[in-house]
């Protein structure tokens, strides 16, 4: 009750009539002085209450240094706020603020210990909670949040109400749920809010019931006492409950096989141990039956048998107890939890269906344009991932000349595309062009290109990582709970894809330039004889495909590192997302994509710690699928397939 | 019948008298015998060479005459690399443990052992468990078993599988760089059970021959590595001499008519597939031992691409093609990369071989695609057709 | 004489295009047919059902005496069973000479192991030297296929049928590219192949099949529009409909 009326005080303060600062603090600090000297833990509450009861100006102020061992007692009993520099003392007067120097001597610093520390911080933070300046209010709320206690629950829930900010204000009522559903006095009003938690799924609420359902385990002889949530079955790993028992003392423990070993090294004589020849020690029988005869002779413990052992375990009982004695709240709590993780791993699994989605954006981004150059004009682009690796050094190089991160980007993505584009039509015309039709050479060639290419960036950016930065606002994540949240870059390369989706849809779909290249695709000759220049098609469309690859290195390399091996680490990817997804078709790109980056983020759930593994796993998985479609998920049907 | 296959097939006969002559030459001028031009580590860089050329061989019967364009055939030859390596390594580590646990009062139980050697080699990466595909590790002769079988097998079933369901050109090479890129993945795991990246080490030192010195043991498997390239060149000559290789340069030429001519084109496939990847995997078993260490970064796809490479530049579809090939760029490289090269200085920029060593063989690489497709074996059909 | 192969009720679609519509049709031992139509009319695809290339959605495919269902089989194994194909283009082994190609076609066990160990005998040397014989190439034999002309490597690839010894030879369009004296030379060769064997022609080409001299069947959109002797399918109204009609159409 006082501790309400402490709050209530306190509350009362900031809107108090100032009739009562009439009083000064040092005046009321000497009435008090010395439990203000040497304050107790006991005694200090009281001393509190009357500081608080008074109204007056600056007492926070005053606790806060105190409570920082800031405040000092002069030779004429008055105190300051001091500052030791050397041998002499700064003083500021605690009313008036006045400043003045003074000899150390005669002066002492007040030294409140830890408790009393604890108690005046306790209504330093009813006085914070109150502050007119939200600042102080939201770092008082979030200090009780990061250590919740009992004596916190009633100033917090009395401070709701006056605190004019809607945000400071509700976290102040989560607050006071999370603190009511471990502290509050009865426990009606405890199981209300915990029941109140079971849609909850943020970190603290979770932590809230766990704190709650915290348990210890305990071995008994007679029955289990207490509010217990589980007893366990010895039988399961006998061994390891035994070790538990010996642990507890409560039984003798088991000669080991080291345990043997250093008995029988110690006890060798005359070259045998016991009856036993040393070289004979050779098996684990033989030193058994030395270590018998050793146990026989009292020189060393004896085997604590199986049977001894398994009449030990049934003779406990093992189990854990609520440290929480009251089984209805921990009932209630047990249930809030199951129902709150029920939300979670649902909420679970839409986060990795949102992360899912990102990958498979990435790689529909890094594919797609492999995918047109394959599908279109059947080459394999090895060099493809080093096209990716030259889009992000040119981010990389134009934010060393812009240095606004936004102008940086938006400078970067057309430029390369231009750059890629450019070396893609270069390469085809000096390369590719002359293997038309020897798909094979063009996979070889080209991945001559992309050593060339590796070790060239090599050779001008160095070896290690390059930055380029996002800008500010791509920063940071879309959070829409504890669980779901997806960064802004992620979202910003889903967008990328989408836009390259239509894109690409559009130019193949709706332009002339499409229209040529389906044609070239579909019947080389025929569309020749229309007087469409399959040469300039494929060129064009190799450039497209290679551009697009600079594109995705921007965007790569805004949240992976760039290095002259990234590429490499895409290429393979990039050849299962076309191959998975159907050559020829920028919709089987997209399934491919999907799949891919489904089945890897779904294979590291079941193993998050082992990324190694899971892309084991998906590579196995894509050798299996190609068995089965060995055209891709989106086949092309009919005679053409067949050439 | 010998002697027309010899008579039918001269450059089998030359190819094995170059051999003959440049072995006799290394070993005479070796360390070991006696005139020592040659350093220890030359020797076991040739030796190694030779291993290379072997698989090159293999290559070059999987692609040049078969058409089929693995991105794999270095997987196997790691995997031959670590079955051997596991042998060499659990003997050696028992060697030591036993001298370590000789010391002790009493003699050490068959568990304890094992223990120790566990702790030994897999203290690395944080177990002492013996996986179970470490089974027969300590019989050299079922781990030489493995060296054939494990390759055998898995290409059997990966072939089997592909060739199946009729997956071929650049797919199959797609599929192929997939299957070695997850067993890289896989052996990088520090729970493969094969000490993740650290891979299997010391593996020169041959358990058993501990005070025969390097100088000999590297002449000993210079010698087993020449051999292997010789009876791998004649089998492989042999076995596409007749027939066999009209039928599988017919698939590689056109897979459809050699269908309707009533061959079962799989079948082909999977034998020459899985042939040359236990040929591989015997390469991988003496290269290991000559290169000491063996680590899953070796069986990174780029490795099989890069034997592409030799066997491309060699000239595609003759076998000692694929010996030059992997001979000359193998070698090139490591002179180049390991600084032998002088470097060249163009005033304002000077050229450092280990930068742009990797420039200079990715262009002419492409180069020789373009305008040399018969590789340096060309040149001796020029020679041949000058001469009458 | 005995039915040697058996289409009935075939049927297949690609892409909802329909490209053989519940086909039947029969081919009797050592007879020399032809098949014409025009483009699209599923000639080449029914050629696919046969050999194996495609398999139809509906319908039955029965082979020889004892009644095989083609429609199980692989490629290979349906040649092996004697149907041998010619295709349009002509696909010799361009890199090999032309007594490897015809020794890679003779009738011999097909297996890899048997192909390994096998071992060249006076036998299959006189039977290569009966076919070069046959179509012409005797002076041939150790040529390259490559270097050979566009007719020569039609009789090749026709030998290389020959030398499979199937007893249905699928020929597709043996003509074209040909010149008067090499087409007068492989209706020849066809017409002695049929005396022991079926051959069936596909061929576009109406002075060709006029030489050739033996039964028509006429596709149309997928099945057959009308069957007898060349004359009598060219007064056939329906035939002149599809074939001259189409201007029209």
């Amino acid at each position: 009750m006082r501790r309400l009326c402490l709050a209530l005080f306190v509350l009362l303060w900031p809107i108090a009539p100032h009739d009562a600062a009439a009083q000064d603090l040092q005046a009321l600090l000497q009435q008090n002085a010395d439990e203000i000297t040497k304050p107790s833990r006991r005694s200090v509450g009281e001393v509190l209450e009357r500081l608080a009861a008074s109204g007056v100006q600056g007492l926070p102020v005053f606790l806060e240094r105190w409570s920082d061992k800031g405040v000092w007692k002069g030779p004429d009993g008055l105190f300051f706020f001091g500052e030791a520099e050397g041998d002499t003392l700064q003083l500021t007067d605690i009313d008036t603020g006045a400043v003045s120097g003074a000899d150390k001597d005669g002066f002492t610093q007040l030294k409140p210990n830890g408790g009393v520390r604890r108690v005046i911080g306790t209504t330093l933070v009813q006085f914070q909670l109150s502050d007119p300046d939200p600042e102080r209010r939201r770092s008082a709320v979030e200090a009780i949040g990061r250590s919740p206690s009992a004596e916190q629950l009633e100033p917090l829930q009395a401070s709701i109400d006056n605190d004019p900010d809607p945000v400071i204000r509700a976290r102040k009522e989560q607050l006071v749920v999370f603190l009511s559903a471990q502290f509050a006095d009865s426990t009606d009003e405890r199981i209300a809010a915990i029941q109140s938690l079971s849609a909850d799924t943020s970190v603290e609420a979770r932590s809230v019931l766990n704190r709650i359902l915290s348990t210890r385990s305990f071995i008994t002889a007679g029955e289990p006492e207490g509010n217990v949530a589980a007893t366990e079955d010895a039988s399961e790993d006998p061994e390891a409950f035994y070790a538990r028992l010996v642990g507890e003392g409560l039984a003798q423990a088991r000669v080991s096989a080291d345990d043997i070993r250093a008995a029988l090294e110690a006890n060798v004589s005359d070259g045998r141990v016991g009856t036993v020849p040393v070289a004979q020690l050779g098996t684990d029988a033989a030193r058994e039956r030395a270590y018998t005869g050793l146990a026989d002779a009292g020189r060393v413990p004896p085997f604590v048998t199986t049977a001894a052992r398994d009449a030990a375990l049934a003779a406990h009982r093992f189990y854990d107890r609520y440290d929480e004695t009251d089984s209805k709240v921990t009932d209630a709590a047990r249930a809030a939890l199951t129902s709150v993780e029920q939300r979670v791993a649902f909420a679970q699994t839409a986060d990795l269906a949102l992360d899912a989605l990102s990958l498979a954006s990435i790689y529909f981004l890094a594919a797609i344009g492999l995918a047109i150059t394959f599908g279109v004009m059947g080459v394999i682009n090895m060099a493809h991932g080093e096209f990716i690796m030259m889009g992000a050094y040119t981010g990389y190089v134009v934010q060393l000349f812009i240095p606004d991160y936004t102008i940086s980007i938006l400078v970067a993505l057309p430029l390369a595309f231009a750059l890629t584009f450019g070396a893609g039509v270069t390469m085809e015309r000096l390369v590719i062009r002359h293997l038309y039709h020897r798909p094979l050479e063009t996979l070889l060639a080209t991945f001559g290109i992309s050593i060339a290419l590796q070790q060239l960036a090599k050779n001008i950016f160095g070896t290690q990582a390059r930055p380029l930065t996002s800008p500010g606002w791509l920063d940071g994540a879309w959070i829409i709970s504890d669980v779901i949240q997806i960064s802004y870059i992620r979202i910003a390369i889903f967008v990328l894809a989408l836009v390259f989706l239509a894109l690409i849809l559009f130019v193949l779909k709706k332009t002339r330039l499409g229209l040529e290249v389906r044609a070239v695709t579909q019947n080389p000759g025929m569309a020749a004889s229309m007087g469409i220049n399959p040469e300039r098609i494929n060129m064009l469309t190799f450039g497209f495909g290679s551009g697009i690859a600079g594109i995705a290195g921007v965007a790569i390399g805004l949240y992976a590192k760039v290095t002259s091996e990234m590429g490499a680490d895409y290429i393979v990817q990039s050849f299962m997302t076309v191959v998975v997804g159907g050559v020829g078709n920028v919709w089987g790109t997209l399934a491919g994509a999907s799949l891919i980056g489904f089945l890897q983020k779904g294979i590291e759930w079941f193993n998050p710690a082992n990324t190694l593994a899971a892309q084991t796993y998906m590579i196995l998985f894509i050798i299996l699928f190609i068995q089965f479609r060995p055209r891709g998920i989106v086949a092309l049907k009919g005679r053409a397939a067949a050439d | 019948m010998r002697k027309s296959f010899i008579a039918e097939n001269p450059s089998v006969l030359w190819f094995l008298l170059a051999l003959s002559g440049f072995t006799l030459g290394v070993v005479v001028l070796s360390e070991a015998g006696g005139v020592a031009v040659l350093s220890t580590s030359f020797v076991k860089t040739l030796g190694k060479t030779l291993c290379l050329c072997l698989i090159a061989v293999a290559m070059d019967v999987v692609w040049g005459y078969c058409g089929i364009l693995s991105l794999g055939h270095f997987a196997f030859f790691g995997i031959g690399g670590y079955a051997i390596g596991m042998w060499l390594m659990y003997a050696r580590t028992e060697t030591i443990v036993l001298e370590s646990l000789a010391s002790q009062v009493i003699p050490p139980t068959p568990q304890e052992i094992s223990d120790a050697i566990g702790n030994q080699i897999f203290g690395v990466v944080g177990s002492s468990e013996f996986p179970a595909i470490w089974a027969f590790a300590d019989s050299l002769f079922l781990q030489l078993a493995m060296v054939v079988l494990v390759p055998g097998l898995l290409a059997l079933v990966f072939g089997w599988l592909a060739f199946r369901s009729r997956v071929t050109g650049v797919y199959l090479s797609i599929l192929t760089q997939a299957m070695t890129l997850a067993l890289a993945l896989y052996l990088f795991q520090n729970d493969s059970g094969l000490r993740g990246n650290n891979g299997l080490s010391g593996l020169q030192n041959i358990p058993g021959f501990e005070s025969t010195p390097q100088a000999t043991i590297s002449i000993v498997f210079f010698l087993a590595s020449a051999f292997a390239l010789g009876a791998g060149y004649v089998f492989f000559a042999w076995l596409l001499s007749g027939k066999m290789g009209s039928v599988v340069k017919g698939i590689r030429d056109n897979e459809a008519r050699v269908r309707f001519l009533g061959y079962n084109v799989e079948s082909y496939k999977l034998l020459i597939f899985t042939v040359t990847a236990i040929i591989s995997g015997i390469a991988g078993a003496l290269y290991y031992p000559q290169a000491g260490i063996i680590n899953p970064g070796e069986i990174a796809p780029i490795a099989s691409i890069y034997l592409a490479v030799w066997v491309a530049i060699g000239g595609r579809g003759r076998l000692y093609g694929a010996v030059i090939g992997a001979a000359v760029v193998s070698l090139l490289s490591s002179w180049f990369t390991g600084g032998g090269a002088p470097d060249i200085n163009l005033g304002f920029y000077t050229i450092q071989w280990t930068d742009w060593w990797l420039v200079l063989l990715g262009l002419s690489f492409v180069a020789v695609t373009l305008f040399f497709p018969k590789g340096i074996g060309g040149l001796f059909d020029y020679l041949v057709r000058k001469q009458p | 004489m005995t039915t040697l192969l058996e289409v009935s009720g075939v049927s297949v679609t690609f892409d909802g295009f329909r490209a053989i519509n519940n086909l039947s049709v029969q081919f009797a031992e050592a007879e020399l047919r032809a098949i014409i139509g025009p483009n699209g009319a599923g000639k080449t695809t029914f050629m696919d059902i046969v050999t194996g290339k495609t398999r139809p959605d509906e319908g039955r495919v029965i082979w020889g005496e004892r009644n095989i269902s083609l429609l199980g089989l692989s490629e290979s194994q349906i040649a092996q069973e004697g149907i041998g194909r010619k295709f349009q283009k002509p696909t010799v082994f361009e890199d090999q000479t032309v007594r490897q190609n015809l020794a890679m076609a003779l009738k011999n066990p097909r297996g890899p192991f048997a192909v390994i160990l096998h071992r060249k005998t006076a036998q299959n040397a006189a039977r290569i030297e009966d076919i070069a014989e046959e179509t012409g190439l005797s002076d041939q034999l150790t040529r390259t296929a490559g270097e050979l002309s566009h007719g020569q490597k039609q009789w090749l690839e026709i030998g290389m049928l020959l030398a499979q010894d199937p007893r249905l030879l699928l020929v597709d369009e043996p003509a074209a590219g040909m010149t008067v004296e090499e087409r007068e030379k492989t209706t020849d060769i066809l017409r002695r192949a049929a005396e022991t064997r079926a051959v069936v022609v596909v061929e576009h080409d109406m002075e060709f099949v006029r030489r050739l001299n033996c039964k028509v069947t006429v596709l149309h959109e997928g099945s057959v529009l009308a069957e007898g002797s060349l004359d009598h399918v060219t007064s056939d109204k329906t035939v002149i409909d599809v074939y001259l009609g189409r201007s029209d159409a």
